[in-house]
């Protein structure tokens, strides 16, 4: 390739390196500094202390990290472990099994996929009203389990995958479904259960719409819904608020780099469903 | 005996998912189209059946109708993304140097979550903040600007942090599809002269056409569906609120329940039709390379 072409080439990616950090490294910047630094400072100008944490303990405490952290965990353990066997369930009826009504419950969770989630809110809120579910963290894990057709289409896209003689040679020596199913193919998921876990654990730690329309209550309040609130007590401190974004960010930085192939394969098999 | 047990399995393994996917997705959805013909509060036992009325209202009142205009701005926004998607998939598949630190720095914000990168871009567009600043030191100064506070700019900044936050899932889609392509195919194409300009535009592209397929009607129906975004950020100020916005505001602020359930319906039907549209004109089958 041409000279030029090639400068061409490596510009546009670092300046498009550039546009993609810049938005960040900024927060981590506004993040270290005093509130009179940062009133009296621009965004590029750096703090004159990096290893000031005070912003970070002010986010964590006043702000109800902590609270938002421990039930974005408790909410993250019940939808996944819940997602895992529903969805391996599932999979495992409809790749299996001939049945007479295959076809339509296969229809019923394409079409599923369709509704646009967020609209459909407005009458989903009176189904969890009247199972009493509103203010409660179950209204958040029902929610994630009941509209969870991701997790059934990546199990039964690896299903396929499995060869049936395993199964059939544990039908053999006389094991009812039930056995076949926790004996030999939920062992046999393994990869797809890893799949699974981090497409819906990044869009639960994600979530925002439904704990905020669904948990208002101050101690239920989740990562998103308490970063959120911040909006309003810390409203023109920055310094605060970046600390909380920083908070926010950093673990899911860990996962990405410590998962990296996981989710590139994960996300775009998640997206084509 | 046997026999029955076996027809009656699979019914028991899909009872819980099928009862989760009917209460939580088909229940709602179903009763959304009973709502929307009613003048229910959301609150009151009684719910007065209105006919038709809450559709003439979406058709005839400007501002319920017309906010699906700013879906507009997202389209635009969604086709740029598309083209720099594909642009750095193409790049990117070649040899280069820091292959790996380039494609994580791109997809990475498609990772983080929403609230966060709402705030990331408040602190980016506000007056004095990160891209005023920048334009004065590239000194483009008399560029600075209301980014958010204008109704003019506000919609072309929320689409510009959605182009931030999406790019990478697009680009890695992208990404995978290229390199589906065997290596034999541009050898061959190589030998017969091709330069990289013919390559992308006779063996990539068509390559991906269902890849291609599947970012339009992402891009359509999630033009149609903004919502977290614009309401982290302006909460729908200065002329940003988008058609989901709306509803729900009419929903859960003005408790117009039955108005807000036929705007529902009416964005169910346009996502269904664009997807019927896309199936109709890109087919699903793979292009067929050798």
């Amino acid at each position: 390739m041409s000279r030029i072409a090639t400068v061409l080439k490596y510009a546009s990616l670092v300046g498009a390196a550039v546009v993609m950090l810049l938005p960040l490294v900024v927060i981590v910047i506004a993040a270290a500094k005093t509130n009179d630094e940062y009133l009296h400072s621009g965004p590029f100008d750096l703090p004159g202390d990096w290893s000031n944490v005070d912003n970070y303990v002010t986010a964590f405490n006043d702000g109800g990290m902590l609270t938002g952290f421990v039930n974005t965990g408790i909410i993250l353990a019940f939808s996944l472990v819940g997602s895992v066997l529903i969805g391996s369930m599932a999979a495992y009826a409809l790749d299996r099994f001939t049945f007479r009504l295959r076809g339509l419950v296969i229809a019923m969770f394409l079409l599923a996929t369709l509704v646009p989630g967020v609209t459909t809110q407005v009458a989903t809120f009176q189904v969890v009203n009247r199972l009493g579910l509103f203010n409660t963290r179950w209204s958040a894990i029902a929610l994630f389990l009941g509209t969870d057709i991701i997790s059934i289409y990546i199990f039964q896209q690896f299903l396929r995958g499995v060869p049936r003689e395993l199964d059939e040679a544990a039908a053999i020596d006389g094991a009812d479904a039930f056995t076949i199913y926790r004996r030999v193919i939920l062992p046999l998921l393994k990869p797809a259960i890893a799949t699974v876990v981090i497409v819906k654990g990044i869009a639960i730690y994600n979530e925002f719409y439904i704990p905020f329309l669904y948990m208002p209550d101050r101690d239920l309040g989740v990562i998103s819904t308490s970063l959120f609130r911040f909006k309003g007590p810390f409203g023109a401190r920055w310094e605060v608020i970046s600390a909380g974004v920083v908070i926010v960010i950093v673990p899911t930085l860990l996962a990405f780099l410590a998962l990296q192939r996981w989710i590139y394969n994960g996300l775009t098999l998640g997206a084509t469903k | 005996m046997k026999k029955k047990r076996i027809r009656l399995t699979p019914y028991l393994f899909l009872a819980v998912p099928l009862a989760l996917l009917i209460v939580f997705t088909y229940l709602p959805v179903v009763s959304m189209f009973g709502y929307s013909v009613t003048a229910w509060d959301g609150l009151s036992p009684t719910k007065e059946f209105v006919g038709g009325d809450n559709y003439v209202e979406i058709a005839t009142r400007p501002e319920l109708f017309g906010v699906l205009k700013v879906s507009l701005y997202y389209i635009v926004a969604s086709a740029a993304q598309t083209v720099l998607a594909l642009y750095f998939a193409i790049v990117l598949s070649f040899d280069v140097r820091f292959r790996n630190l380039f494609k994580g720095i791109l997809f990475f914000p498609y990772l983080i979550n929403g609230v966060a990168i709402g705030m990331v871009f408040l602190y980016f567009f506000q007056p004095g903040g990160t891209l005023d600043t920048t334009l004065r030191l590239i000194g483009l100064e008399s560029l600075t600007h209301q980014w958010l506070g204008d109704p003019d700019t506000v919609n072309w900044s929320l689409a510009g942090t959605s182009i931030w936050r999406y790019l990478g899932l697009n680009f890695v889609l992208f990404l995978g599809a290229v390199q589906s392509i065997p290596a034999q195919v541009y050898e061959a194409a190589e030998l017969d002269g091709a330069n990289r300009w013919h390559q992308a535009r006779y063996i990539i592209l068509p390559g991906i056409k269902p890849v291609i397929g599947l970012m339009v009607i992402l891009a359509v129906s999630g033009s149609l569906s903004v919502f977290e975004i614009p309401y982290i950020m302006t909460g729908g100020a200065n002329g940003s609120e988008t058609f989901v916005i709306s509803a729900v505001n009419m929903a859960f602020k003005y408790y117009k329940l039955g108005l807000a359930s036929a705007m529902a319906v009416v964005l169910l039907l346009l996502v269904l039709v664009v997807t019927w549209i896309q199936r109709r004109v890109v087919p699903e089958e793979r292009v067929d390379l050798t």
